[in-house]
């Protein structure tokens, strides 16, 4: 299944999202995510299902002002 | 000490975690500041082993011990500013959210109906919005209604180091809303910009670049704490009415008559 992961091209064997970020290298790294401009709590990554084309982001805390 | 939502912070100095020339560069400046509050956001992380900038990050801004004010910086718009805050919210553990939504890409200045839409929906949300704003009285009080309980507005527009570019404005503003606790964010290149703001009875101030781009960026973060201190404690003091006319500060009774 191909993706946009962070503005990226992405191809995943995974079709939840938990695992999804398994596959693509996340482990217990300290993240969040939206899927599609939609914020996804960590909570609910197990019962989200990815689809063809779907944009996720994962970010992490970085420095701001 | 200000409240903010309730919280006390033990300083009036808040202060950006970003362009310093090292990590240990930032610590010794928050250290000398004695700023209570670190600004922070969050960005894109990679996976694998080109990842964990995140993470090495967040040990970090957790060793200065201070209080985490996570932005929404570089958001455009409120759908954007919202799902920011979202992920904010879990990554930072914290109901607090400095909401920015940007509405020109010169001047960086707030989008206020952008700003009132979001900050309606986080408050809703449950957040404890600080939004960016401008000096705009009306819509100081549009945010107020939409659920604010601290104001924000810039002193001049972000990483300019202008100082205060509307003093009368940001005068009116503090004015009209006394019990409202505000924090001019933004603009302030110089400590006595800060001394200024906190002298006009604004109960904190928020600069990054100021500090971080100085040439000794600790030294100066020192700088900015003594004034935030030295402008305060003249507020509270009661400064004296300015007036046009001189006045003889030593008595004319007395003098000797040498004509």
């Amino acid at each position: 299944m191909k993706i946009t992961v962070n503005g990226a091209p992405a191809e995943l064997g995974a079709s939840r999202l938990d695992a999804a970020l398994v596959e693509l290298g996340y482990g217990e790294a300290k993240i969040a995510t939206a899927l599609n401009e939609r914020f996804v709590p960590a909570t609910a990554r197990p019962q989200t299902t990815l689809s063809e084309g779907d944009r996720l982001e994962i970010v992490s805390p970085r420095q701001g002002g | 000490m200000p409240l903010f939502y309730g919280r006390e912070i033990m300083s009036r100095m808040m202060l950006g975690t970003t362009q310093y020339p090292s990590p240990a560069i930032m610590a010794e400046a928050f250290g000398r500041s004695g700023a209570g509050i670190a600004t922070v956001s969050v960005r894109r992380e990679a996976g694998g082993a080109e990842g964990q900038g995140g993470g090495a990050f967040w040990q970090l801004v957790q060793r200065l011990g201070v209080t985490l004010l996570p932005n929404t910086a570089g958001c455009h718009s409120a759908r954007e500013a919202v799902t920011t805050a979202q992920m904010a919210r879990e990554l930072f553990d914290t109901r607090w959210i400095k909401l920015e939504v940007i509405g020109h890409a010169d001047t960086l200045q707030p989008d206020p109906f952008g700003l009132v839409e979001a900050a309606r929906i986080l408050t809703e949300e449950g957040f404890e919005v600080f939004p960016y704003t401008t000096e705009d009285v009306v819509l100081g009080e549009r945010l107020l209604q939409a659920g604010c309980k601290v104001l924000m507005p810039w002193g001049a527009p972000i990483g300019t180091g202008l100082g205060l570019n509307n003093v009368y404005g940001l005068r009116s503003l503090r004015a009209q809303f006394p019990d409202v606790p505000m924090v001019v964010d933004a603009g302030l290149g110089l400590p006595s910009h800060a001394a200024a703001a906190m002298e006009m009875g604004f109960d904190a101030v928020l600069l990054n670049t100021a500090v971080a781009r100085a040439g000794d960026p600790a030294a100066m973060a020192e700088a900015f704490g003594e004034a935030v201190r030295a402008g305060r404690r003249g507020f509270e003091a009661d400064p004296m009415a300015p007036r046009d006319m001189a006045a003889p500060s030593t008595p004319l009774i007395g003098k000797a008559f040498l004509e």
